[in-house]
């Protein structure tokens, strides 16, 4: 069975090593980490991944940034975005979601609850 | 004239074929007739034996009374076994929400107590911090001060959601924090009370073997996060400890480094 490869972009490190704690419970993972928006453009352009979850507010390049940029790339265009943030208002849901992000999580998230939403989006059981 | 004598052959053929389907039918017909009278003569029989024979039906009605009851019985376990799968059912299911919340509180501990120990820098520690009680917590505004043993208060050094100048500097054993401090008591208010940066709505004491060094206090949570949850009361607990001993550690190891660095300066001295 292929792996499937879960991009986290995040600038937290505590957040990254949460999420990649959450996601480690699903079977063949394969975790690469990117501490900001341009590092994680960086990966996602130049490598396949099946899943991406984008904080917002980062250095440098921010989330929003990040998916509308990956919307736009004709190779990865499809490629399911999780957008996970500490901003909880409707317009910022709904922008994030406007832009392309399948999914809207908002801080303080719950490891089952990353792990439940990237099943789904991974369509694994 | 030939070929109105072959129709009436052939009608006569298929008259001859009708006519002993017919007598096959009436013949099964007879047959089953007779069968049926027989049954009706055996059945007969046994009733008017059976009714002769008052035991007889005693019997049969005791059996069947019997076989009854035992189905009944059979049914009402089968009844009951269902509910007691249904129950473990619930129970299982309920367990396992407890297990996964679990599961969440103790990646939360684990990785709030990685990031804690995984650095010896100061500046580091206190963004560690910051960055736990940001997404594990879910505070929006919120500062941690530290102890000044000199002027005997507590004063701001990192926070987030407002500048450090917003937070007032703390006297020792006054307010909401320095009470906290002092007595070593998490305080845990009304989360949804509104931002004063006198009254936080939280306060952690950081105590290090019953020393004080410090405090986390939280003025407001994320807009989604309404209240404090038990594993809120977790981390804090955790944040008490381990961020105390994080914090204590990374200055001790300045220090030393200071002084290392002073006598390493001597020694060259001397030595050149």
């Amino acid at each position: 069975m292929a792996k499937h490869r879960i991009l986290i972009v995040e600038d937290s490190p505590t957040m990254r090593q949460l999420l990649a704690f959450a996601l480690k419970r699903l079977k063949d993972v394969d975790i690469v980490e990117a501490q900001d928006g341009m590092d994680g453009l960086r990966k996602v352009t130049s490598d396949h991944f099946d899943l991406a979850l984008i904080d917002i507010n980062m250095p440098v390049m921010d989330g929003l940034k990040l998916v509308s940029l990956i919307r736009g790339e004709e190779n990865i265009s499809d490629m399911p975005i999780v957008v996970v943030t500490t901003e909880g208002a409707k317009e910022d849901r709904e922008r994030a979601l406007a832009l392309g992000a399948n999914e809207y999580l908002t801080k303080p998230i719950q490891a089952n609850k990353v792990l439940q939403v990237a099943k789904g989006l991974l369509k694994v059981a | 004239m030939s070929k109105d004598r072959s129709g009436i052959f052939s009608r006569g053929e298929e008259f001859l074929k009708l006519f002993n389907r017919g007598a096959e039918f009436t013949k099964e017909l007879l047959q089953e007739n007779q069968r049926l009278r027989r049954q009706i003569v055996q059945t007969e029989m046994q009733q008017s034996t059976a009714a002769q024979d008052p035991d007889d039906w005693d019997k049969l009605r005791y059996q069947l009374m019997e076989q009854i009851q035992d189905l009944q019985e059979e049914r009402d376990s089968a009844l009951e076994r269902l509910r007691d799968v249904e129950r473990e059912n619930h129970q299982f299911a309920e367990r396992y929400v407890e297990i996964e919340e679990e599961n969440n509180a103790l990646a939360n501990l684990y990785v709030a107590s990685f990031q804690l120990h995984s650095t010896l820098d100061l500046a580091e520690v206190l963004k560690i911090i910051l960055e736990i009680v940001i997404n594990l917590v879910g505070a929006e505004i919120f500062a941690c001060y530290v102890v000044d043993e000199k002027a005997n208060r507590l004063e701001a050094v990192a926070a987030e959601g407002a500048s450090l100048d917003s937070f007032p500097r703390v006297p020792m054993a006054s307010g909401i924090i320095g009470s906290s401090v002092t007595s070593g008591n998490t305080y845990c208010g009304d989360a949804a009370a509104p931002t004063d940066f006198e009254t936080p709505i939280a306060c952690i004491p950081l105590r290090v073997q019953e020393q004080s060094i410090g405090a986390i206090a939280i003025y407001r949570l994320l807009q989604q996060k309404e209240r404090f949850t038990p594993l809120d009361h977790e981390l804090f607990t955790l944040l008490a400890g381990h961020a105390a001993t994080a914090i204590f550690s990374s200055r001790l190891y300045a220090q030393s480094e200071r002084k290392l660095n002073t006598i390493q300066g001597f020694i060259d001295l001397l030595t050149k």
